[in-house]
């Protein structure tokens, strides 16, 4: 079908595409609030606070609370995470019309655990002494029910710019709910933050906090205050 | 969004699964290779440096380092490195290549798990001269005290070790006492609130050194540095 436009039409057309374009200089003038309103950060910023996949999902708790007693600890096994997760976002998503249905699942652990090993390494060459702190738990990323989630339910059907992005987000997340835990446990249990020296020596360290039972205390303190701030919201 | 294969409907393939499983391992299995041959003499430098750190921490005053192995024969050579399950003795020399002592390694049952520690052993005085643990997981605030309590440490700055008159067995046993009852040299006080702990580190010191001081005494000649070498 041939469409036929008349001169009127045309020049409102041009006006309008005219005024479009002065839009977008606009908005380009003003970063910030163009930022907020793409649909890309929405996707990171989905991670970071939304859909925090500690506070709110409640995803990966075996290392949030066992390795978040100081927050050094926290801090280098959220980028461990967010690492392995990072690159088998990508490299699922890279893949996604490639491996079967069937053996998805199968493919996703083989990159994550690759991934997981890469990293092992990495850290044994960074410190040992660190190495020797995350123990066991380096390892045990490979069945972080956030990486393999994340993979099936967003990377394996999206492009590659986007699980970037998502996983960027996830990651920025998960650290930083880590160091949450982490500064927190650190600073009551043993008076410093990232051993540096925070509370005056009078200060008789709540030893719990960097025990097993203060993870989980620090934790609950934590999601209550995310619950609360998500409910006082919704009621508004 | 929705245009990946999960969506269709249509069965792959068992070929196709191969294939793609084969292909994702050997990805995955290149990368792995790499990172290690690239990691590898890093990691090993690290962990020489650390255990280096520590013999120095456990032999004051020296500036060189061998590494002794132990034969079937009970007799020490220098180590090889070729096997990796010899037990090893480090021996410290200052500057004027004198035998300062040894750093030798004890592991025990602590309260949690295996607790390693390395400690320095003078071989004139026959005294146990420094301390450090090199592994535990004894419970923070509590059991890992062994690592800080400095009274604690201070038992092994002359800790007595010596040997009967024949040299086969240490003369008293390295123990573990009551925090503020010590009054013999080759007691260790113990710290309050980590009872089991100092008193592991207390037997597994005893144990490793009844082992390895009579040792270390029948082969002092071979362990000082000959001006030669």
């Amino acid at each position: 079908m041939v469409t036929y436009y008349s001169k009127e039409q045309r020049q409102a057309d041009n006006e309008r595409s005219k005024m479009s374009a002065a839009g977008v200089n606009k908005e380009k003038k003003d970063f910030w609030s163009r930022l907020k309103d793409s649909p890309s950060t929405d996707e990171f910023i989905k991670g970071v606070w939304k859909d925090n996949p500690v506070f709110v999902q409640v995803l990966g708790m075996c290392p949030t609370l066992a390795v978040t007693n100081t927050a050094e600890n926290a801090l280098a096994m959220g980028l461990a995470t967010a690492f392995v997760l990072l690159m088998s976002n990508v490299l699922v998503s890279l893949l996604r019309n490639f491996i079967p249905k069937q053996v998805r699942i199968a493919s996703y652990i083989l990159i994550i655990a690759s991934f997981v090993t890469i990293i092992d390494y990495v850290i044994q060459a960074i410190s040992v002494d660190l190495h020797k702190s995350l123990g066991a738990f380096i390892s045990l990323i490979v069945v972080n029910c956030l990486i393999l989630s994340r993979a099936e339910a967003f990377a394996s059907k999206n492009t590659v710019g986007k699980s970037i992005l998502d996983a960027l987000g996830m990651g920025v997340g998960f650290v930083f709910a880590l160091l949450c835990l982490g500064a927190v446990r650190e600073v009551l249990g043993s008076g410093t933050l990232f051993s540096f020296t925070v509370l005056p020596d009078a200060f008789q360290e709540w030893v719990i906090m960097i025990l097993p039972p203060g993870g989980f205390f620090t934790l609950a303190i934590w999601l209550i205050i995310f619950n609360y701030r998500k409910q006082r919201k919704l009621a508004q | 969004m929705s245009s990946s294969t999960l969506n269709t409907k249509i069965e792959a393939s068992s070929t196709k699964m191969l294939i793609a499983m084969v292909g994702i391992g050997i990805v995955c299995a290149l990368l792995i290779v790499f990172t290690y041959e690239q990691t590898l003499p890093i990691i090993e430098k690290n962990k020489k440096a650390a255990l280096e750190k520590a013999i120095f921490k456990v032999v004051p005053g020296i500036s060189s380092t061998r590494t002794f192995q132990l034969t079937n024969a009970n007799e020490l050579i220098i180590a090889d490195g070729k096997d990796e399950k010899a037990k090893l003795v480090y021996a410290g020399y200052n500057k004027q290549n004198e035998l300062v002592g040894v750093a030798l390694e004890g592991a025990g049952q602590g309260y949690a798990d295996i607790i390693k520690v390395l400690y320095g052993y003078n071989v004139n005085t026959q005294k146990i001269i420094g301390f450090y643990v090199l592994e535990t997981k004894e419970t923070p605030g509590l059991g890992d005290k062994i690592e800080k309590d400095q009274n604690f440490l201070g038992n092994f700055k002359t800790l007595d070790a010596e040997l009967t008159e024949d040299g086969t067995a240490l003369k008293n046993k390295i123990i573990t006492v009551k925090n503020g009852t010590k009054v013999s040299a080759w007691e260790i006080d113990g710290i309050t609130g980590a009872t089991i702990s100092s008193r592991a580190i207390g037997d597994l010191m005893g144990e490793s050194a009844q082992f390895w001081l009579p040792i270390i005494q029948k082969n002092k000649d071979k362990l000082i540095m000959n001006e030669v070498k």
